[in-house]
């Protein structure tokens, strides 16, 4: 059970039902919980083939010769496509075009596509693949970042996506309390519900509609329409019905397989992933190796940071680039730190590829600077938030980056608030309640209870100079609203804010949300937990760009002042003044309906120099989580038995919305603590597949408690920011904290393998085990 | 898929009760999930293929009152029994059962995916156990994954459904 905590939300809203502030429904509730809502995979078309993809076996390999002939034969397929048959690029990616369509002459990852083909039934798509014939070479994989640093390269690009440094103060400075760690992450999935699935469909201008999950059509289009050799404006994009994305959706998957598909056999085209498919088919969360080193006064104020991170980023670029600049831009965590000098190193391997999910470099980092956070006040002898709290970043403190943080940024307030939340009662007599759950293995008598605290923080939006936008139309025609935005709504809720900000603004209950498609403007990722600032903000404007016109029209025509005039339960009335007004919105638009189209940006941010140094990040959200877990010591079984955070949201729009994006990114951050890793044996995925990638059941989630820390963040609508992301990135070091604490272990790995936690034979903890 | 070249073995056309209604299945490959069948041939999408190996429970179906996953049944398999899909739990078209309701009204729903297998989870347990304690509760969903909610407002959702349920509420 979750409690919501007591954090102040009033004056927020101004009271319009529905409105900023309230706990609005999801407008796709209905659908989806009568199973109504269309899902990319619930797609159909008259005619449709089924579109499916053959990949690599192999990390490493040359590729002699692809016989699809076989394949071809199979009675019900109608096409077989490689990379011969693009029109256009061979190559695709997110940020940098490296990465083949299909793979020819090399393969660089175990599940890196070769061919597709297209069939009239699933089954027979199967088996075409298993009859094509693919001549191998196979080759030594390079599967460690540390050799691929020194050794030949796997792709002309070479094998460094990105080696930074941010150097800040005097690089010899010491303090006389010293204390140094290695960290390391697994590979993190982001093990969406949903698995990647879209529905091609040509269009009689030779072009391509591709209705799909994704979270990001433009990016999506403008790789699409390069692949297939055609001008963007014949290919469209629409959303698909998106079960989950946490970042693994921001690379194409199928985009341009499907398309390619419905060009060749003109007919529509539907792909939809397996699960093992999907966990080949998308990136993951980097797994990391990471150096630290801290000092300080003896009271335990820090004097100097160094760290080197080195990210795997497996076989192509996708978005590590920027995910090394966040790792060592928030490297030292929401701490003042005078004196740093950071190293981070993203590096090319043939493991599989790595990008966004999540946290997006935070998290690792997290894991570290948290672990010497608790170090530092052990050797210290303080208690260790107030350690935190000695160290706490504040509004106008510097990053490591030199930049000044000119926003809000309330470490202190949210360290405070959660140390101040109530901890659970002690352990009842369940014993599906203990650790091992229905393993029902642990005495109660075995078990012990320990409390771990964490703190992270991480940037809002796109960095280093991006020109980050997002349009938006507003249309009020017969006294009905529709808003148009192209945001990919992933789960996280952007709908049901679109809709609250129209009614705030405009003073009506129905907002009608028009479907997010290329028809209209970018709106940018739905990822970096920016839509709410981004998309929410060029839908605040379109929608009050249309008020000021309603506005200036009913004045006009009555001779009102608008100034007196206001929008309430869907009319135009005044408020004071000499002349009394009383319309309808459906009277003022009857007859020439008032639209504004719009783009949004935020701030102007810079590149980083060569030490690192620039004002390279919008803004900034913090949080703090304290983990209390059950620990069976001999066994190595963990139950998290309660989760408290107070998190920096700068205002709650949506109290229940943001509820869950709490409790779900706190479900994350304990799955990457306890169980959460893809599994690498020679660079293939083990255990690709959810009986093998364990994610938290119903039984594996403690109780969360949440309060808020609501400081409004001045450039933001309605002072709020993206609540997305910091629930995930130091829920993770919390519970490590918690399992330190009981166990007495180092515990320098995760997720905590439970030989790691019993402390026997090779229990995966890199370090002093 | 009308049309379609159908892998072998081609199973014998045979009738499926689904939400009350028969439905024939002709020209089918034998070895075509319940999952396959309601979603691409009977139209009924609701239940989800989230794993497709009785892990993630997104196809959660009750036959002849049963919880299953559709995904590990054979359609061919499932004649003669009475398959209830997530299609068929309100009454008509348009209005909520209470656990519905619930889902809606506590925040339950995020992306939705696992959304419809969690409700005729929910639906099942609370046929079976009115007033479930929370660890039944947990105990009972363990086989429903879901990604986006952590849970919270899932569980919450129950409680509500129960106390409605407990205080007179239509059942």
């Amino acid at each position: 059970m979750s409690e919501v905590g007591t954090g102040s939300r009033t004056g927020v809203g101004t009271g319009t039902p529905g409105g900023v502030g309230t706990g609005a429904p999801r407008p796709d509730g209905g659908p989806k919980v009568r199973g109504e809502f269309a899902f990319s995979g619930d797609l159909w078309a008259d005619g449709m083939l089924w579109g499916a993809t053959l990949r690599s076996p192999h990390a490493s390999a040359r590729i002699r010769s692809i016989d699809v002939g076989p394949a071809l034969a199979v009675p019900g397929v109608v096409a077989v496509v490689t990379a011969e048959d693009l029109p256009g690029s061979r190559y695709y990616g997110l940020e940098h075009r490296d990465q083949p369509v299909f793979a020819w002459e090399v393969v660089r990852y175990v599940g890196e596509p070769v061919a597709a083909v297209a069939a009239d039934h699933p089954e027979t798509a199967r088996r075409a693949l298993a009859a094509i014939v693919v001549d191998y070479e196979v080759t030594t994989p390079v599967l460690d970042a540390e050799e691929a640093l020194v050794g030949p390269d796997l792709h002309p690009d070479g094998n460094t996506f990105r080696h930074m440094w941010v150097r800040r103060g005097d690089p010899d400075a010491r303090g006389p309390v010293v204390v140094e760690g290695t960290y390391e992450l697994g590979m993190q999935d982001q093990a969406f519900m949903g698995p990647e699935a879209g529905l091609a469909r040509p269009t009689p201008d030779g072009g391509i509609d591709l209705v799909v999950s994704t979270q990001w059509l433009h990016n999506d289009r403008d790789q699409v329409a390069e692949c297939l050799g055609l001008p963007p404006e014949r290919v469209r994009l629409s959303l698909g019905g998106v079960g989950g994305a946490f970042g693994g959706r921001e690379d194409v998957s199928l985009q341009v397989h499907a398309a390619l598909l419905a060009q060749v056999t003109e007919r529509p085209v539907k792909v939809v992933y397996s699960r093992e498919e999907s966990f080949l088919g998308h990136v993951h969360r980097h797994p990391a190796r990471i150096w630290m080193r801290h000092s300080a006064e003896p009271d335990g104020r820090l004097v100097s940071f160094e760290a080197r991170i080195v990210l795997d980023g497996g076989a192509y670029r996708s978005s590590s680039y920027h995910v090394v600049a966040n790792a060592a831009c928030f490297a030292a965590g929401p701490y003042v730190t005078p004196n740093a000098v950071v190293e981070g190193v993203g590096v090319r391997t043939n493991n599989p590829p790595c990008g966004a999910m999540r946290g997006f470099g935070a998290v690792q980092v997290c894991f570290a600077h948290e672990a010497q956070m608790d170090r530092l006040a052990a050797a210290c002898d303080v208690d260790p938030v107030a350690l935190r709290l000695t160290n706490a970043m504040a509004s106008g403190d510097r990053l490591l980056t030199g930049q000044v943080v000119d926003g809000a940024l309330p470490v202190a307030e949210v360290i405070r608030a959660t140390a101040a939340l109530p901890l659970p009662p002690a352990a009842g007599s369940e014993p599906m309640g203990r650790p091992g759950a229905a393993g029902l293995t642990t005495d109660a008598g075995d078990v012990v209870r320990a409390t771990g605290f964490a703190v992270g923080f991480k940037n809002l939006m796109y960095a280093e100079g991006y020109d980050d936008d997002s349009h938006a139309a507003c249309r009020l025609e017969a006294g009905l609203v529709t808003v148009t935005c192209a945001a990919a709504e992933v789960g996280q809720g952007f709908v049901t804010l679109a809709q609250q900000i129209a009614r705030e603004v405009l003073g009506v209950d129905d907002v009608l949300l028009a479907p997010a498609d290329t028809a209209i403007g970018s709106a940018g990722s739905t990822s970096a937990s920016r839509q709410t600032w981004m998309s929410g903000g060029a839908v605040e404007k379109a929608c009050r760009e249309v008020r000021a016109e309603v506005v200036a029209r009913v004045a006009a025509a009555t001779g009102a002042a608008e100034a007196d005039l206001r929008l309430r339960a869907g009319r135009v009335v005044s408020d004071g003044g000499a002349v009394p007004v009383d319309l309808s919105l459906a009277a003022v638009t009857a007859e020439e309906p008032v639209e504004a189209s719009v783009r949004f940006q935020h701030r102007t941010t810079f590149p980083l120099d060569a030490d690192g140094q620039g004002d390279a990040h919008v803004s900034m959200a913090c949080a703090a989580h304290r983990a209390v877990v059950d620990v069976d010591p001999d066994l190595g079984l963990v139950r998290v038995v309660q989760v408290a955070t107070a998190q920096d949201a700068g205002r709650v729009l949506n109290p229940t919305a943001a509820l869950g994006q709490v409790e779900g990114g706190i479900s994350q951050g304990v799955g990457l603590a306890t169980m959460e890793e893809v599994v690498l044996a020679d660079g293939a995925p083990r255990n690709a597949s959810f009986t093998d990638y364990l994610i938290p059941t119903t039984l594996d989630v403690p109780e969360v408690v949440v309060d808020w820390v609501e400081v409004p963040e001045p450039d933001a609508p309605f002072g709020a920011k993206g609540v997305g992301e910091p629930p995930v990135i130091s829920s993770t070091p919390a519970v490590v904290a918690a399992v330190r604490a009981a166990t007495g272990r180092p515990l320098t790995r995760v997720p905590m393998a439970p030989a790691a936690v019993a402390g026997v034979g090779d229990a995966g903890d890199g370090e002093e085990g | 898929m009308s049309g379609a070249t159908v892998p072998t073995p081609v199973a014998p056309s045979y009738v499926l009760t689904v939400n009350g209604t028969e439905h024939g299945v002709d020209a089918s490959w034998l070895g075509e999930s319940l999952l396959h069948v309601l979603r691409e041939r009977l139209g009924l999408p609701g239940s989800k293929a989230g794993c497709e190996q009785g892990e993630c429970g997104s196809c959660s179906v009750l036959v002849d009152g049963d919880l299953v996953c559709a995904c590990l049944v054979l359609a061919a398999a499932a004649v003669g029994t009475e398959i209830t899909t997530v299609e068929g739990l309100a009454d008509e078209r348009g209005t909520f059962t209470d656990v519905q309701q619930a889902f809606v009204d506590a925040g339950a729903v995020q992306c939705g995916f696992c959304t419809p297998g969690l409700v005729v989870a929910v639906h099942d347990l609370l046929d079976r156990v009115p007033e479930p304690t929370d660890l039944e509760v947990r105990e009972a969903l363990s086989g429903n994954l879901c990604r986006c909610t952590g849970y919270g407002r899932v569980v919450a959702a129950v409680e509500a459904a129960v106390a409605v349920r407990t205080s007179g509420g239509a059942p």
